[in-house]
């Protein structure tokens, strides 16, 4: 492996991880709030799928690296600046309507990305892309089904579902950016071009928010920023919580 | 019930890899270590174990997670290395691997009859839906083997597990997914 490429490996290896673990954080905060036992449990699991891809991803990085750091460092003695999660991950919970909306457009994300990814010539990538591929399939039905419930079920719940699609709907244009870093790995074939994607996703996820009698918003707005560490203010108030426990008791084990 | 035995192919071959392991006595040795969640299956069993290599005083094990969160995994790891240890073997190291990703075709057959009894329906005990995933019923229960039982939520105790309950004898029960 070329040094050029290598940097590029451990830094889409962060990006990746960076995902994973925001979001599973963000899904985490759910336990105990769910809206009934089961429901609870099912978020649960889902976070836990998130935050072990998030592990693979920061183990193979730390591998890649080769800087003493472990596992443990890439997620908890990063700031918000140096995190590189696409914002959609950071937004915060919100009501239920709002978590499983931006479930949905994350999980149909996985969707399309994931049976990419698993053509890695990157053997790690692709054994970690091949792991979560399988988990995906149940993430999407269990958000594709929220979103069906809550869009056509009550007023109340259609209005709230709708209005998370047009709050969310600017943050995943960034879904589909490239940058130089990604272009060099797409085109040595080791990450994705997620340029090529957007189509299919937006005909996945059109085609469940017309179900569900909502309404797919215009691309009259646009955020971007995560990739290159300018995020929204949640994410800092997010590690804050996620961090405390490791920053004050640093290099402590049990 | 009259069960007649079809071994996927993928079990045949882990059974044939351990029956020509030299190091045949690990793989009966680590018969022991069970799935914390789930006591009534040995690693070997679930299909977790996937390689035990021995060169001079080394050994090497290799395991693999059912789900990437699944947090036995550390539990796993610490209790292979204990049994490897107790049994007079110092260097022992305990390797994950991803790559092949795990499947439930690799559960043993008596690993699937013992979740059975334990009162979790094995993989098998339910016709997936058009998209291969977990049905919205019919699975059979394992307390009064009804098939008249429906899904209550896609992800059960554990995230390889979905919940179900009986329609007939009303029991809720666990349902180990066919991934």
């Amino acid at each position: 492996m070329s040094d050029a490429i290598k940097q590029a490996t451990l830094e889409y290896v962060i990006r990746l991880g960076d995902d994973s673990v925001v979001l599973g954080h963000r899904i985490s905060e759910w336990v105990s709030y769910g809206p009934f036992l089961e429901e609870d449990i099912a978020y649960g699991n889902v976070a836990l799928d998130y935050i072990g891809r998030a592990r693979m991803y920061y183990s193979y990085a730390a591998e890649l690296a080769d800087d003493g750091r472990t596992e443990d460092d890439f997620p908890y003695m990063r700031s918000d600046r140096e995190y590189r999660n696409l914002l959609l991950m950071e937004m915060p919970r919100g009501d239920f309507a709002y978590s499983q909306v931006r479930q949905l457009l994350a999980d149909a994300y996985a969707a399309v990305m994931l049976p990419e990814l698993v053509k890695s010539k990157d053997e790690t990538i692709a054994a970690v892309a091949a792991k979560a591929i399988k988990e995906t399939k149940y993430h999407l039905r269990r958000s594709r089904d929220w979103v069906l419930r809550l869009g056509d079920g009550t007023e109340e719940s259609h209005k709230r579902t709708q209005k998370a699609v047009d709050q969310l709907w600017g943050y995943t244009h960034e879904l589909f950016d490239m940058d130089e870093t990604e272009q060099l790995l797409a085109d040595n074939g080791i990450g994705v071009d997620v340029s090529k994607l957007r189509d299919a996703w937006h005909a996945m996820v059109s085609e469940i928010l017309t179900t569900a009698t909502l309404t797919v918003p215009d691309d009259s707005w646009a955020v971007r920023g995560g990739r290159t560490g300018y995020h929204t203010e949640n994410l800092g108030h997010m590690l804050t919580e996620m961090q405390i426990v490791h920053r004050s008791h640093p290099g402590c084990q049990w | 019930m009259n069960e007649i035995s079809l071994m996927p192919a993928e079990q045949y071959q882990r059974l044939q890899q351990r029956n020509a392991a030299d190091v045949k006595e690990l793989w009966d040795l680590l018969d022991m270590i069970k799935d914390p969640e789930l006591p009534v299956l040995s690693i070997w069993d679930l299909g977790i174990l996937r390689d035990i290599k021995r060169d001079g005083d080394r050994i090497t094990v290799t395991i693999t997670p059912t789900y990437s969160g699944c947090p036995a995994m550390d539990n796993i790891r610490t209790d292979v290395e204990k049994a490897l240890n107790d049994a007079g073997y110092q260097e022992v190291t305990v390797n994950m691997s991803l790559s092949p990703a795990w499947s439930s075709e690799w559960m043993s057959p008596e690993g699937r009859k013992n979740l059975r009894e334990y009162g979790i329906a094995p993989p098998e005990d339910a016709d997936l839906d058009e998209d291969g995933l977990t049905p919205e019923a019919h699975a059979q229960c394992p307390h009064c083997r009804s098939r008249n039982t429906r899904r209550i939520s896609e992800f059960g105790s554990t995230a390889c597990k979905a919940l179900f309950q009986c329609n007939d004898c009303n029991e809720p029960f666990d349902y180990f997914k066919k991934i």
